[in-house]
């Protein structure tokens, strides 16, 4: 699915990541984790196409396909999505305008036919309840006067409704309370297939306990310093990430 | 001949054309005398520093113009608000289109300012109001006041709701060369009277018509006045619009300027307050492109105390666009907890766009509480990006955010035709479909 090899990012001259490699399979869930400022929330943004940084050296490849020339929109219509950490709030539209406006660019860009109004209104009331969305919720401006939680689920629910091959959920257990990151991720896992992937991007290891990641990363000064299976999560959550510095 | 000295040595040949006995002749008279006195306004004038007049009066404009300039209705449909039911009151050329207008004297009188000056039993109304509310000290009200003969005059009695809005629709349709346009209008909405007024100056050509209009509003007590400018003019037109409005006790005005299109467009938008608890909204958006210049000038004049204006006006400017914002607010002694808002925020897509905005609050009052705020900036990358990875292309994430950043101005708007042809206006100028109405 996502296939990532010696990438090297960097910002105004700055270099973020330096040289990771990954390889994430339809089914998988990999987690990434890492100390603040080691290159996690980068290497999302330069998964999801952001302009911000420049690849340096390196491929990023979807399914066989070097995305690296593609803008953001076009990633995003091959099916990535990027759950972000800080949504933003955009007045006077609806969630469900904004995301039939989504789903309908996605749609155009494949050289199909706008979704028929029932048929989107089937699949919002669907995904809504999945994520135990109430529907005056559905009316409100997008993320404006929304709670960390409904920011987070919000997102979550954005996720259901575009269906993406791959999602990278960036640090979505941050500002959550236990019930609201008990909801978001029940909603996760239920989206989880065998043809889909999710890298779930954290610095606390509380949110594994919930979404169970068949593999883990530790990144640090743009790296992959360690990898490993769900145990690895636990050993950084008793040992912290000291331990993993001083190896480095 | 320079424009001043062709108007001046025009107004004997439009003496020819109205009663040199009636009364307001006489105002007639003396605001020429004005206009003579203070001339054009030059960039040396503070209040003109950042709208320079001289290319437009350089025009050799018609001050008159021919009298046979028909048109048919489905050729001018798109630029009325259609889908609903409205008096009209439409000009072509500066001259009544009885065949476009639908007006009435039955529970209100909406019709023509020519029909008010002349005849016998609007004797008062005119004497009472005509002239009451506009500057003497504008060259261009005064000009306006000179040649005062045609445009709306609408007047309201007491405790008369009009049910339907009312369309003032100025067209010019370029037949003649270059003109220059001088409406005039009268709007008197009596004690606990409410209307809404939907003001529109359309060119049909892409010859340059100059459009000077002054419009006076008298809101008397707890009336509400409801009233919305549509500017979205072709490239050539230019528009100095004058509106003042005088509010009694406890009445209710606001004003959405939508400001488009046209070549050159200076509002210069007139609040004055005679008495306690007024309420005054002054809303706008300004989307433009090319040379286009919109000008909003706003004047706030607190006079009594517990009174309230608001304001909010955002503007997005492209290419080598230019906005002015001067809002101003005087705050009087006598006026004690005024509550004064006021916002202007913009935003410039392209480096070489360019916005003049200056806040002045005169506040005299020791126990009012008076706000600005101006923010210049452009489109947030970060927000760009979060829609570009739900799939939405660039160009449509820019629309939706200019959309979203004008949004909060259009949440006023109490008829929702105007609303959804607003909104349309801004889809078709961002050039997006933004995919569902509001």
């Amino acid at each position: 699915m996502l296939s990532i090899d010696n990438l090297h990012a960097s910002v105004e001259n700055k270099s973020i990541l330096n040289g990771i490699s990954l390889d994430v399979k339809a089914g998988e869930v990999h987690a990434i984790m890492g100390p603040n400022g080691s290159g996690k929330s980068t290497l999302s943004s330069v998964i999801a196409g952001s302009e911000e940084y420049e690849v340096t050296k390196g491929t990023i490849l979807l399914n066989g396909e070097d995305i690296e020339e593609l803008d953001a929109e076009s990633r995003a219509h091959k099916g990535i999505f990027l759950s972000f950490q800080y949504p933003v709030e955009i007045p006077g539209v609806t969630v469900t305008n904004f995301i039939k406006t989504a789903i309908n660019a996605s749609r155009k860009a494949q050289g199909l036919d706008e979704m028929p109004a029932k048929d989107m209104l089937k699949k919002i009331r669907d995904k809504a309840n999945l994520l135990e969305i109430d529907s005056r919720f559905l009316s409100r401006s997008l993320n404006q006067g929304f709670s960390g939680g409904e920011k987070k689920r919000n997102e979550i629910f954005q996720m259901a409704m575009l269906d993406p091959k791959l999602a990278i959920l960036d640090e979505t257990d941050s500002g959550l309370d236990i019930d609201a990151l008990r909801i978001v991720a029940n909603g996760v896992n239920k989206l989880r297939n065998e043809n889909n992937a999710i890298v779930v991007i954290t610095h606390y290891q509380r949110l594994l306990d919930y979404i169970v990641p068949d593999f883990v990363h530790v990144l640090h000064e743009g790296k992959i310093v360690k990898s490993g299976t769900k145990e690895l999560a636990l050993e950084l959550e008793e040992k912290g990430y000291d331990w993993i510095k001083k190896g480095a | 001949m320079q424009l001043e000295e062709k108007l001046m040595s025009s107004f004997v040949a439009f003496e020819s054309e109205v009663d040199t006995l009636a009364p307001v002749h006489d105002v007639r008279e003396k605001a020429l005398k004005s206009f003579e006195k203070l001339g054009f306004p030059t960039k040396k004038n503070e209040e003109w520093k950042y709208t320079p007049l001289n290319t437009l009066l350089k025009e050799d404009f018609h001050i008159f113009s021919k009298h046979d300039n028909t048109i048919e209705f489905k050729e001018v449909k798109q630029y009325f608000i259609h889908d609903i039911d409205t008096f009209k009151i439409v000009f072509v050329d500066g001259v009544y289109n009885s065949f476009l207008s639908e007006t009435t004297h039955e529970g209100a009188d909406i019709c023509l300012l020519s029909a008010a000056l002349t005849q016998s039993k609007y004797k008062k109304v005119i004497a009472d109001y005509f002239n009451q509310m506009a500057a003497e000290n504008d060259a261009f009200t005064s000009l306006n006041t000179a040649f005062a003969k045609e445009g709306a005059y609408i007047y309201i009695p007491e405790k008369k709701i009009l049910e339907k809005p009312i369309q003032i629709i100025h067209f010019s349709t370029g037949n003649d060369a270059a003109l220059m346009l001088q409406p005039r209008n009268l709007i008197v909405v009596g004690k606990q009277a409410e209307v809404q007024i939907i003001e529109r100056h359309q060119s049909l050509s892409s010859q340059k018509v100059f459009t000077n209009s002054v419009t006076e509003i008298y809101a008397d007590q707890r009336a509400q006045v409801d009233y919305y400018k549509i500017q979205n003019d072709q490239e050539e037109a230019s528009l100095i619009d004058n509106t003042y409005i005088r509010q009694e006790k406890e009445s209710h005005a606001k004003v959405h300027t939508f400001s488009f299109g046209g070549k050159l467009t200076r509002n210069n938008l007139n609040f004055f307050h005679n008495d306690e608890r007024i309420e005054s909204t002054l809303k706008g958006i300004t989307i433009i492109e090319n040379k286009q210049l919109v000008d909003h000038h706003t004047l706030v004049h607190h006079a009594s105390p517990n009174c309230e204006s608001h304001q909010d006006y955002k503007g997005i400017y492209a290419d080598t666009s230019t906005g002015v914002f001067n809002g101003k607010v005087i705050v009087e002694k006598e006026a004690q907890k005024t509550n004064a808002f006021q916002q202007n925020n913009n935003i410039l897509i392209d480096d070489k766009a360019t916005i003049n905005s200056k806040p002045q609050l005169e506040i005299f009052a020791d126990d009012v509480k008076c706000s600005h705020g101006c923010t210049i900036g452009q489109l947030d990358e970060d927000a760009l990006f979060y829609l570009r990875t739900r799939g939405i292309p660039k160009k449509e994430a820019k629309a939706l955010m200019t959309y979203a950043f004008a949004n909060n101005v259009l949440e006023s708007v109490q008829i929702p035709s105007v609303k959804s042809r607003i909104n349309k206006i801004i889809a078709t100028k961002l050039g997006v479909d933004l995919g569902f109405d509001v």
